[in-house]
Formats: structure tokens, C-alpha cells, sequence
């Protein structure tokens, strides 16, 4: 065998292509016609449903039966292919290695334990001999930004931006001549989006080789890209591309449509509900003066994720409080009015979150409701009973899935008020201001992305929680569903909830007004940087 | 518990040994062991494998912390063992249907040291072996098929990652109002739940995985190994270490009389 070690740009060509998955009724894609060139840049953009995901993993020779052989010739049963679509001329099975796939979950991008294994995984089953693979794992790995590390490091240290970039640098070490990314970026914080982002410019400028990425925040990827493509769900007879050109003419072609189907086009911000200026107007004439009503509050807060750990025979099997990640926090909720956590990368944001919501017991220092929102079960909302907790403080999970207890929308809603032994009113409420009237019957698990996150902040609110916290509710999601939140939550503070967000979305922050506290980095072994809180929402 | 399947900052002899070869010297050691019940065999090997912990970056703590299911398991054999077995000679205690003799006593003590000196090369074997570099002497040496010893491997990984995930899954349920507390039936029904969510995420993640390395040409028949497992000579030093140990423990407890094979019956 011989091995060229120049990365060649490869070609796409699709002609009437289609794909239906198994079990499916109607074809993900259907009629696509479609001619990448060698080193071209390609931005594919559509409605979810359009089959964006699907023709990237068709491109990346995944779709359908696993174990099927290279030849390409079976397709699993029950799924349904029409027309033709190749690489180089050939099906994509039959061009192992010529294209490389990155996908969104950083953690499942990651297939061995130490760094250097894990970039040389993809090279050694395409059987590259072992001396060229060393030299490409070192070369990936600089060219990705991860060379100063070593390459035992522990791939379970990395960040999700450095997840994200090691899933390159073992797609580099295969020289393929197709990168395909399929929303890459969607599960990573700013710094994360740049850091990726950066390091598939350099590659390609190095390699030239074709890129399609799928991703509906243009704005990251307007400048690295040379080419647009609009995918539009498929329908018998209509062709698969609605507009296919130059970004900026496809942008401008297309703003309303894409608007509609809620991409983030650049220099638009989707509009929001804004918060009454005062938002106690309207209350009596005193309110004004007197600061709002003070819920919960957190003093000299220690947080951590790890539980105590109990030493060994020898030592007396003294209990051991873990490692905080941040100490000495002080924060206070009150009625009404939002709180922002910020901070870099693993500076204990969400612990501290998930502390304040009494889902995590402090390290030290304490968190305190005031009897306005305990109501009689106790000052320490860690020692409150789970339905004591959901009808005091509701938190919303990043991941909505991890919250899904039943199996179906209607009773995903009730769940809570069932166990509280109240009534329907409020459900009825949510699901026609939440727009989940029609998927009362669905199963949760079957929801869009936009979909889930809409259920999980309702079912939590369903129990009528007077302070919501939320973890990173907008991330990967879309425009419409971005607004159509930060809409509800301006509402929702407006009526009185206090509203508790960790984000790093500058423009969600703004939306909600309220305090901002800034976390510092990390630093084992000392005690935290107290969190600053700043009045009012710094500018992005 | 992540960190627990990887050996960060472990640097000590024995994690530069060939896994194979680690294994075939815990095999010696094991065996002669399982032959016979008594004491002056097992004190032989535990003596020795104690002071072996420095060669594979053990100290007695960190022992504890990672074999006490072991040891307790050992301690809980051998008592239970000098309370039910059979007495002769002397009775030391006599506690209505318990009772201790000098032969129970014996019989407990030579368990407990057995159980302790067939555990702690385990640990030692595990403490000191990376999974990867196991995985790769499997497939490369022991010639097991690649594609199971590799997705094996990866599983492994995202064990590590559930893990996490069952304790975010746990709060998140919380947050919608399912508590640990309660009733044991509710606590059942809590813990039931929890582990459909758990299963869920994992056979997501587990088919994302699968695609990932998929999409990395797993599915090819040839393969190269970047990193090629091979026996040294300090492999040979290992299983000849097995090979002295076990022997020296035989050699001893024949020696000293005690020599006692199981299969054959109590002499």
C-alpha cells in the first residue's frame, strides 16, 4: 500500500438524491442536486427537518446499516435511497477516509482516554504505518492549538472547546479531503465557538481541502465560508436547494425566509418582549423606595459537585469535605428582578447554580430562604423534600432530556402539579403561551431541540416555583426559540419570579436586565476569587 | 472516578511492564495460592507482594482506598470461617453455637491471609495497567479480534462519563419533584427512574460514539497499532518475580509442615 501524505481536495456531486430513514414515513431528503469542487467552503443552512444532518452523514459514509460493507453496495433494509450521491465519483462507503465528520456532543467526539491515542485512532484503522502516524498525530496536534500538551494528557481534562478541537486534529490525521461539521459549535460557550472555529480556518488554509459545515450561527462562519446553501424540507417534486451562491448574496436573498426559520443572520437580533422600565410599576407608591423582596440569599458560599469523602481505616475514617471550585460567594435572589452568573470555563458557575437551587449541598457557608419563600419548611433549601423544593425553587437542566420523567408531553406538564395536588389552570396556561398545545400527545424524547427546551422550562414552571434558575437555557438553540424565551422570562419577571441564569449570552443577559455576578477562574488549592456583582448588565 | 481508568501521575516500574506479562505473573501467584489452606504460604506471598507496592506506585493508604471491598471480604471470610469450622484442639471461645478452637483459629487466620494475598495482586495489577495499554497487548499479543477490544475500550470510557451523568440526572430529577427521600418503595421507584434516564443518554451517546468512530474508518479489516505492544526485559524479571513468589510460598509451607493441598483433604 502506499500512502499520499498531501491531502487532496475531494468533490461532491449528488444528482436526485434522496434518503428515507428506516421507519420513517417521508424521505429526509429528497431530489438533491447538488456539485461541491475540490476545496470549496460550504455553509448549508435550512428549517430543522431540511435533512442538513443527514447529508453530512451520508457524506461521512454513516448512514444506515453499520455493518454493511465498504463497498457500499447494502443499505440497511427498511431505509430508502434514490439517485446517486458520490465522492470523487465513487460512494461515499467506498472512499474510506476521504471525508471526516465532527458532531455536536463534544464528550462522544472523544473515543480514547489519552490525547495522543485518540488522534492516532483514525489513522491506524485506515492502517497508515505507525512511524507516519506519530508524525501526524504531533503535526494535528499543532495545528489545532493542543501541541504544547502531553500526549498522554488525559482526554477527560480537556474543555469542550478542546474536545471539539482534539476531534480535529484526529480527523487531520486521516488527511481526508472532505471536512464535514455538523454543528460543531452549538454545545460550546464563546470562547469555545472561536477556539474551534480558528482552528478549522487554519487547517483549511493549510490542506485546502472542501469543507460543508452545518451550523445556524452564520455570523461564525459568514467569513470562512465562500459559498452558502439553503436546504428546504423535502417535498415530491420540488428540488432539495432553495438558494445556493455567495454568503452575502444568499443573505441578503434570503434574510426574511431564513429569519423565519430562525437562523441567526448576522446584525439581526431577533425581537424580544422588553422589560417594564420599573419593574415594580404599578405596585403602590412605597415600592419604589424599598428594595424588592429578598428570597434567597447565599453567604460566604463554598460550592463543589464532588460529595465528602470518607478516609480509610488507618486515618479513623474522618470525613473529608471536597475541593471547592469556587469559595466565598455571596449572592442574593430577589422577587422580580434576574440575576446573571458569568465566568471562564469551569469556574464553578453551574455548581454554584445548582447549589443556590438546593440541589447541591454547600461546601461551607451557607444559602438561606427567607420565610417569604420557604414558607414554613426550613431555611436550608438542601434539606427541603423534592416537592417542597419544585414549588419553591424551579431549576431548568442545560440538557432537557436529563428532566423528562414521564412519557408523554401532556403528563410531562402535570407531573408536578399531580404530586403537589394541585390544579390544571396554570398547565393550560403554559402549554398555549409556550406554543405545546399540539404536542400534548408526543413523546418527550421525540421533541426538536427547540421543542424540549420550551417543555422543560414549562413543566418546571407548572409547580409555580417563586424563583427559577436556568442553566445555560439558550445554548444551541435556534433565534425563534431564543426570543420566544427571553420573551416569556421578561414576562415571567415582570409578574414577580426571580430569574437565576447562567450564561454567557451577552444579549439574553441584556434582555432580562438585573444583577450580573462574575465568577473568577479556578484556583485549587486557594480559596476562590469572590464572585463580583456588578448592577446592571455590562455591554457585550 | 474518572481519574480512577487512567494512571495520571503514576510513574512508578511496574506501569512500563507489559500487561500480559503482569497478568501471567499474578496467574503464578494465584494458583499456587488456591492449592492449599494455610498459613505459612499466604503469610510467604503477602509479605512479598507488600513490599512490592512501591514497584507499582502503591502506598498502604492509597491500598485501602482502592482494595477495602477486598480486604473486608477477606477479614469477613476468615472470621466466619474461625467461628462455623469444624474445632479441634483447644477451644479459645465458646459463645453458645460459636466457638473458637485452636484448629478453627488456624483454618480462619490461613483463609483471611489467603484471601488477602490472592486480592492484593489485583489491585496491584490494576493500580499499576492503563486500559489502553491492555487493550493494545489483547489485540496485539493475545491476537483477540481489534473491533471488540476497542470498542470495549471506548465503552469503557463513557462509563466514566455516566457516571457524571448519574449524579446530574439525579438533581435534575430532583428538580422536577422526584426525591430519594421518602418510603423504601418510593426510593425503589426514584432509583428505577433514574436509571431509564441514565440508560437513555447512555444509548444515545453510546450510538454518537459509534458514528464517531465509524467515521474514523473503524470498520476496516486491516489496522496498524501506533503504539506497538512488545515484552521487554524487564517482562522476563516479572513473570519470573511471579514464578519466585509462588514458589517461595510453596517451598515455605512444605518446609514448615503446614503444606496442606485442598483437593487432597485435610491431612
Amino acid at each position: 500500500m502506499t500512502f499520499v501524505d498531501a491531502v487532496r481536495p475531494a468533490a461532491v456531486t449528488a444528482r436526485g438524491w434522496g434518503w428515507r430513514h428506516a421507519g420513517r414515513p417521508r424521505p429526509a431528503v429528497s431530489g438533491l442536486d447538488l456539485d461541491i469542487g475540490p476545496g470549496e467552503r460550504v455553509l448549508l443552512l435550512g428549517p430543522s427537518g431540511a435533512g442538513k444532518s443527514t447529508l453530512l452523514h451520508a457524506l461521512a459514509g454513516v448512514l444506515g446499516d453499520s455493518t454493511a460493507d465498504a463497498a457500499g453496495s447494502a443499505d440497511a433494509e427498511d431505509s430508502d435511497e434514490t439517485g446517486s450521491l458520490l465522492i470523487d465519483g465513487a460512494p461515499p462507503r467506498a472512499r474510506r477516509g476521504r471525508a471526516g465528520l465532527m458532531q455536536q456532543d463534544p464528550e462522544t467526539q472523544v473515543v480514547l482516554s489519552r490525547l495522543g491515542d485518540d488522534v492516532a485512532f483514525g489513522a491506524e484503522n485506515l492502517a497508515v504505518p505507525p512511524a507516519e502516524i506519530w508524525r501526524r498525530v504531533a503535526e494535528a496536534l499543532d495545528d489545532v492549538g493542543l501541541g504544547r500538551l502531553p500526549l498522554d494528557h488525559p482526554t477527560s481534562a480537556l474543555s469542550g472547546g478542546q474536545k471539539q478541537r482534539l476531534a480535529l486534529a484526529g480527523i487531520l490525521a486521516m488527511r481526508p479531503g472532505l471536512l464535514l461539521l455538523d454543528e460543531p459549535t452549538a454545545n460550546l460557550d464563546p470562547a469555545g465557538v472561536l477556539e474551534v472555529r480558528d482552528a478549522v480556518g487554519r487547517c483549511l488554509d493549510k490542506t485546502g481541502a472542501t469543507l460543508v459545515v452545518v451550523e445556524h450561527r452564520v455570523a461564525v462562519w459568514k467569513d470562512l465560508v465562500d459559498r452558502i446553501v439553503v436546504l428546504q424540507p423535502g417535498s415530491a417534486g420540488d428540488s432539495a436547494v432553495l438558494l445556493d451562491g455567495p454568503p452575502d448574496q444568499v443573505l441578503e436573498q434570503a434574510r426574511d425566509m431564513l429569519i423565519a426559520a430562525g437562523v441567526w443572520v448576522p446584525g439581526h437580533v431577533p425581537a424580544t418582549r422588553a422589560r417594564n422600565a420599573d419593574p415594580r410599576a404599578g405596585g403602590d407608591a412605597a415600592a419604589g423606595q424599598s428594595p424588592a423582596q429578598l428570597l434567597l440569599a447565599a453567604e460566604g458560599l463554598a460550592v463543589s459537585r464532588q460529595r465528602p469523602r470518607r478516609t480509610g481505616l488507618l486515618t479513623g475514617f474522618r470525613t473529608v469535605p471536597p475541593e471547592p471550585v469556587q469559595s466565598g460567594i455571596a449572592a442574593q435572589v430577589r422577587a422580580g428582578q434576574a440575576l446573571t452568573i458569568t465566568g471562564p470555563n469551569g469556574c464553578g458557575k453551574s455548581t454554584f447554580a445548582l447549589t443556590l437551587a438546593g440541589l447541591l449541598a454547600p461546601v461551607a457557608g451557607a444559602v438561606s430562604a427567607t420565610t417569604e419563600l420557604s414558607a414554613g419548611a426550613g431555611i436550608d433549601p438542601y434539606k427541603w423534600k423534592a416537592q417542597q423544593l419544585i414549588a419553591r425553587i424551579g431549576t431548568v437542566f442545560q440538557e432537557p432530556e436529563h428532566q423528562f420523567v414521564t412519557g408523554r408531553v401532556l403528563d410531562e406538564l402535570m407531573f408536578g402539579p399531580r404530586h403537589l395536588g394541585r390544579g390544571e389552570e396554570r398547565v393550560d396556561e403554559l402549554l398555549e403561551r409556550l406554543r405545546l398545545r399540539d404536542l400534548v400527545d408526543a413523546n418527550p424524547y421525540t421533541l426538536s431541540g427547540g421543542e424540549k427546551r420550551r417543555l422543560s422550562v414549562a413543566t418546571v414552571l407548572a409547580a409555580h416555583p417563586q424563583v427559577l434558575v436556568l442553566d445555560e437555557p439558550t445554548f444551541g438553540q435556534d433565534a425563534n426559540t431564543w426570543a420566544e424565551l427571553a420573551s416569556f422570562l421578561s414576562e415571567l419577571l415582570d409578574a414577580g419570579t426571580a430569574v437565576v441564569s447562567v450564561t454567557h449570552d451577552a444579549e439574553f443577559s441584556q434582555v432580562l436586565g438585573g444583577a450580573e455576578l462574575t465568577l473568577g477562574a479556578p484556583q485549587p488549592g486557594l480559596p476562590g476569587q469572590p464572585g463580583r456583582t456588578t448592577p446592571g448588565v455590562a455591554a457585550p | 472516578m474518572r481519574d480512577a481508568l487512567t494512571l495520571r501521575g503514576n510513574e512508578a516500574l511496574l506501569t512500563r511492564a507489559n500487561p500480559l506479562a503482569k497478568f501471567s505473573g499474578v496467574l503464578f501467584i494465584t494458583v499456587a495460592l488456591a492449592l492449599s489452606i494455610d498459613w505459612v504460604s499466604a503469610s510467604v506471598a503477602l509479605a512479598f507482594e507488600l513490599l512490592l507496592l512501591p514497584l507499582a506506585g502503591l502506598t498502604l493508604a492509597l491500598l485501602w482506598q482502592r482494595g477495602w471491598p477486598l480486604i473486608l471480604a477477606a477479614a469477613a471470610g476468615g472470621w466466619s470461617t474461625a467461628i462455623l469450622a469444624a474445632d479441634h484442639g483447644r477451644t479459645l471461645l465458646d459463645v453458645g453455637v460459636w466457638s473458637i478452637s485452636e484448629g478453627s483459629l488456624q483454618l480462619g487466620l490461613g483463609f483471611l491471609l489467603r484471601g488477602l494475598a490472592i486480592a492484593l495482586p489485583a489491585v496491584l495489577l490494576m493500580s499499576c495497567t492503563d486500559p489502553t495499554d491492555l487493550a493494545d497487548a489483547l489485540a496485539q499479543q493475545a491476537k483477540l479480534p481489534h473491533r471488540f477490544v476497542l470498542g470495549t475500550l471506548a465503552a469503557m470510557r463513557l462509563v466514566g462519563v455516566m457516571a457524571e451523568e448519574w449524579q446530574t440526572i439525579g438533581m435534575a430529577r430532583r428538580a422536577r419533584g422526584v426525591g430519594s427521600h421518602g418510603s423504601p418503595v418510593q426510593r425503589l421507584r426514584a432509583t428505577l427512574g433514574q436509571s431509564f434516564g441514565l440508560l437513555v443518554q447512555a444509548v444515545r451517546r453510546a450510538s454518537r460514539l459509534a458514528v464517531t468512530m465509524e467515521a474514523r474508518g473503524f470498520d476496516g479489516a486491516q489496522r496498524t497499532w501506533a503504539q506497538e505492544a512488545t515484552f521487554s526485559r524487564l517482562d522476563a524479571w516479572v513473570v519470573l518475580g511471579g514464578v519466585l513468589i509462588a514458589g517461595a510460598a510453596v517451598a515455605a509451607a512444605v518446609g514448615a509442615g503446614t503444606w496442606n493441598m485442598v483437593f487432597l483433604g485435610q491431612q
